[in-house]
């Protein structure tokens, strides 16, 4: 009975859309001259053959291969400096975290203004090294790495919060102990502290994933997709599929394939990590 | 005593009645969206342009709502039309037009007007301006925010080349030859390229340019068919990819819309192609001597128009429809297109406005503002067709793919029409 208002919250923007979602990808996409009509798998078909979706969805599983290890590490790495004593340590955790503040499209501006060439931060530092200019988003040999590094670099501050929690509640006895057993730092780290912060580490894990399929709004600055769909990935292809080309089913075809391929992962993290790690 | 309550319900829902009915009577209310593109304040000026219209019509109230860019305006207004509070009129790209008229969701202009003056209104603008919003016979879209593509040149950089500053390039080759003068290097790095035409953002408007200038046009009137595998398309794209490639006039790879403008204001290249909306903010920010041209020719001059029309949406009654139009008439007086085309740098849309004072005067102090207008007899229609949206994205890829060197322009051009067809075929 209590549980009313958020189901009813939950159904009406939750559960019906996806439900519609499927509903709508077996149907033709309407206009007001065609009626949409029951196609069945067409839209499915048609996917098959879209090279432009296979280019995307290769681009995803770069974009994720490149931004989750190295996120989650880097952030790994900036939580247990930042739990020592430093001089400074409130600004410097502040500046951790700055990136993780800013909205995307300000940082995509400002980073937009980095890579341009001639103009753009790198060129310049690398003129004054003399190395010469590079277009770096203006190739699709380098375009997709300039848009992980970006997204790294905004990621990783988000992620060293929950790293940093977990390792101020880990308790000092701990540590004592393992000094006076004689065990090494990087010992320690490894046989202590990293176990323990698994639970922290699969929470880290699942969100980077599901911000690697959700995480686009750089591309509207950066990139719109280019060069020749090069740094494109799977939900800007929807956005453009459903917006700019008004495509309603193929783009809910597509969302389905995101959705499925997205709650296997989920599954699959939780069967497979959960067993390995210790909750306490 | 029920009685008594009964009187008072009774007035008290008349007096609500009446305060609900009094400012209403005979008021028409309308929404329109309208989208900013370039840079400028250019809220301010439809802000102050809508309120000017208040004021002259007091039964009309008009809510003018900046939707964010092209894509985004289009996406609210047909958003408002699903959920059943549709705007009446808005300002969308002028190359919408066949997907607003599959959606049922516009009128044409055809249908509306009325008395002669109204229909010998519609004939004012300029036939070029006019092209990507008439197919059917039919009038569908008024020009408003229209601008078309100009070269912008440092004239210090050509002096600093030993070039005439007065004469920009006026043939592809000059444009190579001039250009390679114009590129300067200092220790192995070019400091200052010679030309830089934007490919990302809209590439296809850009090439555009280029086919009309080889004497190839994109696609048909009745926006069913492409003509992207014609031998002068395939040669356009052939010369862009080696001014970059082969004459190292302009760099290789892509070159990003967005950042242009600084490039070209920060003096890292002595020659932009870019929209004539940018003219204002050229003029206000370059620090050098600038000037402003026609595009190049091959075989002609040429540039295609861009920018956005008024369209008035099906969902209206009769009296909005008519408030609607007195909305857009009244836009597009030539005083008002002349304050507009001053302000922002867009084309005054019709030639009656370039013979007001105002304007006259403008034009005379500020040469550059009337090459666009000269350029309007060699434009052509922006690519446009039914399901632009996706025709519109064959092409940008293309032109991407050949311009980073993926694909050769003959076959990235190929395959793009090839595909274009898919998609068209159900529409002949």
């Amino acid at each position: 009975m209590l549980l009313t208002p958020a189901a009813i919250l939950l159904i009406a923007f939750t559960y019906y859309p996806a439900v519609a979602t499927l509903g709508q990808s077996f149907f033709s996409a309407g206009t007001a001259l065609k009626p949409s009509v029951f196609v069945g798998v067409e839209n499915y078909s048609f996917m098959l053959d879209d090279e432009v979706f296979w280019q995307v969805l290769k681009n995803n599983l770069w974009y994720a291969v490149g931004t989750i290890p190295a996120s989650i590490a880097i952030a790994l790495l900036m939580a247990v400096w930042v739990n020592g004593k430093l001089p400074l340590r409130g600004f410097i955790r502040m500046s951790y975290f700055t990136p993780t503040v800013l909205p995307m499209i300000a940082v995509a501006n400002i980073w937009l203004f980095f890579y341009t060439p001639q103009i753009g931060l790198i060129d310049q530092v690398a003129g004054v090294l003399g190395l010469t200019t590079y277009n770096w988003l203006g190739d699709p040999d380098t375009v997709l790495t300039c848009i992980i590094v970006m997204t790294i670099w905004k990621e990783a501050g988000f992620f060293m919060i929950f790293y940093l929690a977990a390792l101020q509640s880990l308790p000092p006895e701990l540590e004592e102990a393992a000094k006076l057993e004689g065990a090494g730092r990087w010992y320690y780290f490894r046989r202590v502290v990293f176990p323990l912060l698994m639970p922290t580490t699969l929470f880290v894990l699942i969100n980077a994933i599901i911000n690697s399929f959700k995480l686009v709004d750089q591309l509207f600055i950066l990139t719109k997709g280019g060069p020749d769909n090069a740094s494109s990935l799977l939900l800007y292809y929807i956005y453009e599929v459903a917006f700019s080309f008004f495509d309603q089913a193929y783009a809910s075809t597509l969302t389905v394939v995101l959705l499925v391929s997205l709650a296997v992962i989920a599954i699959g993290q939780f069967v497979f990590l959960d067993k390995r790690i210790h909750y306490r | 005593m029920f009685r008594k309550l009964k009187t008072l319900i009774g007035g008290a829902a008349l007096a609500l009645g009446l305060s609900m009915n009094a400012p209403g009577a005979g008021a028409v209310e309308l929404t329109m969206y309208y989208p900013v593109a370039v840079g400028g304040p250019l809220t301010k000026i439809v802000d102050g342009l809508v309120a000017d219209f208040m004021k002259a019509n007091p039964g009309i109230k008009v809510n003018a709502i900046y939707a964010g860019n092209y894509n985004d305006a289009r996406i609210k207004a047909l958003a408002a039309l699903k959920s059943g509070k549709p705007a009446q009129l808005s300002v969308m790209f002028s190359i919408d037009i066949y997907e607003l008229i599959e959606q049922g969701a516009i009128v044409a202009f055809d249908d509306i007007v009325e008395t002669p003056e109204e229909k010998a209104w519609l004939k004012k603008f300029y036939p070029s301006l006019m092209e990507n919003g008439m197919t059917q016979g039919k009038v569908w879209g008024i020009p408003f925010q229209r601008s078309t593509i100009v070269m912008y040149y440092n004239k210090d950089a050509f002096r600093d080349a030993g070039l005439d500053p007065a004469k920009a390039p006026a043939t592809w080759d000059e444009l190579v030859s001039m250009g390679k003068k114009l590129v300067k290097k200092s220790g192995g790095q070019t400091v200052r390229w010679g030309a830089m035409i934007p490919s990302t953002g809209y590439p296809y408007w850009m090439f555009g340019a280029l086919t009309k200038q080889n004497g190839q046009v994109l696609m048909n009137a009745d926006g069913n068919k492409t003509f992207f595998d014609a031998p002068a398309t395939v040669e356009a794209l052939q010369f862009w990819r080696d001014l970059g490639n082969k004459h190292g006039v302009m760099p290789s790879g892509t070159i990003e819309w967005g950042t242009l403008r600084k490039n070209f204001l920060e003096g890292k290249t002595a020659i932009m192609w870019h929209s004539t909306g940018n003219l204002t903010v050229v003029k206000n920010k370059a620090k050098f001597d600038f000037g402003v041209a026609m595009l190049p020719a091959k075989k002609s001059r040429g540039t295609p128009t861009g920018g956005g029309n008024f369209y008035i949406f099906k969902k209206s009654s009769p009296a909005e429809r008519k408030a609607a139009m007195k909305l857009i008439r009244f836009l597009t007086e030539p005083g008002r297109t002349a304050e507009w085309s001053m302000k922002t740098g867009y084309i005054g849309t019709r030639p009656d406005a370039y013979q007001t004072e105002a304007l006259k005067k403008y034009v005379a102090g500020f040469p550059p503002a009337a090459v666009a207008r000269d350029q309007l007899k060699f434009a052509t229609a922006e690519l446009s067709t039914y399901q632009t949206g996706r025709v519109r994205k064959l092409l940008d890829d293309a032109i991407q793919a050949a311009l980073v060197g993926k694909k050769s322009p003959q076959d990235a051009l190929g395959s793009a029409q090839k595909q274009a067809d898919r998609l068209l075929k159900r529409y002949r």
